[in-house]
């Protein structure tokens, strides 16, 4: 068994309207040093695999297919075995 | 000519788009259940608005699986006409058959209104009933209407007419050069985001929706089958 944990963010160029809106609320909470924040979305894809190679494979498959979109997201994920 | 209407767990203007076909037009409409895969029967198809799957994942990321779009891309390719409204873009824009992707509106909430827009194509069948650079008045119900694409994307789309309605005064959602529908470059699929099926009779608010219907009828008959 592998579990995958995967990543998907909007890319740098593409505007956060949320995270900007969630800035705000921490400037207004007196964390004025924060600069910026991006929010994104973490998956957990547990895969019925004992084959480390395959695994990174699928899970590459279906963030291409699927859990991310291209146009707007990037996406990173780590694997770990046995979790 | 027959409409098919799919309809996803989920959609919830797919009776307005059918009552709009058989008001304006009186052509048969049918609603296609999501799991069917087939549509060679009919000679257009309308993906509807509401939230595909609760929108789960991306607005449209989920319904772009389901069966019927084997048929919606059967039918795009063939030349038939497909049109997305709202959730119907985002659906088309999710499976590749438009360019670009939707984000969340840049003020964050949902926008209901009545919103000016200026038809910028008026030599598609969808538009050709419209005066060139026409402004018209459709309604918007969206959270996720801000259109984006890279720069080149959108000098293309400008370029060959792709930018079918463009936002005027306020923009609603940020999109990029104030896009609210967009065209294939072969002109046979229309997403947008405003609501021509909410805005086909005067008690409505706006008639004007209606010519996007016509268009597509007078087309017929001019050209015959797409």
């Amino acid at each position: 068994m592998y579990k995958a944990t995967i990543v998907v963010r909007l890319k740098p160029s593409v505007l956060d309207p949320q995270g900007n809106a969630v800035k705000g609320s921490l400037h207004s909470l007196g964390f004025e040093d924060v600069e910026e924040v991006r929010i994104g979305k973490t998956m957990e894809v547990w895969l019925d695999t004992s084959d480390s190679a395959l695994a990174s494979e699928r899970v590459e498959a279906m963030c291409k297919k699927l859990l991310a979109n291209p146009v707007i997201e990037n996406y990173e994920y780590e694997l770990e075995e046995g979790a | 000519m027959r409409f098919a209407v799919p309809v996803f767990p989920g959609s919830n203007c797919d009776v307005d788009c059918i009552k709009a076909v058989r008001e304006v037009l009186d052509r048969p409409v049918d609603p296609v259940w999501h799991l069917e895969g087939k549509l060679d029967d009919y000679d257009a198809v309308i993906l509807p608005g509401g939230f595909s799957y609760g929108d789960y994942l991306r607005s449209g990321s989920l319904a772009r699986f389901s069966p019927v779009m084997e048929g919606v891309y059967e039918a795009a390719e063939k030349g038939k006409w497909v049109i997305g409204i709202c959730n119907g873009f985002q659906i088309l824009l999710e499976a590749g058959l438009l360019p670009g992707a939707m984000r969340v509106n840049d003020h964050l909430q949902f926008r209901c209104d009545i919103q000016k827009l200026r038809v910028e194509n008026d030599r598609l069948p969808f538009t050709q009933d419209y005066g060139r650079e026409e402004e018209i008045f459709l309604p918007i119900a969206h959270k996720e209407g801000n259109y984006y694409c890279d720069e080149e994307t959108l000098s293309r789309l400008e370029q060959n007419g792709q930018v079918v309605f463009r936002y005027m005064g306020e923009n609603p959602n940020g999109s990029v050069a104030d896009i609210a529908g967009i065209v294939n470059e072969k002109g046979n699929v229309l997403g947008m985001m405003p609501h021509p099926e909410r805005a086909v009779h005067a008690w409505m608010g706006s008639a004007d929706g209606a010519k996007l219907f016509t268009s597509m009828l007078h087309d017929w008959r001019e050209n015959g089958a797409a």
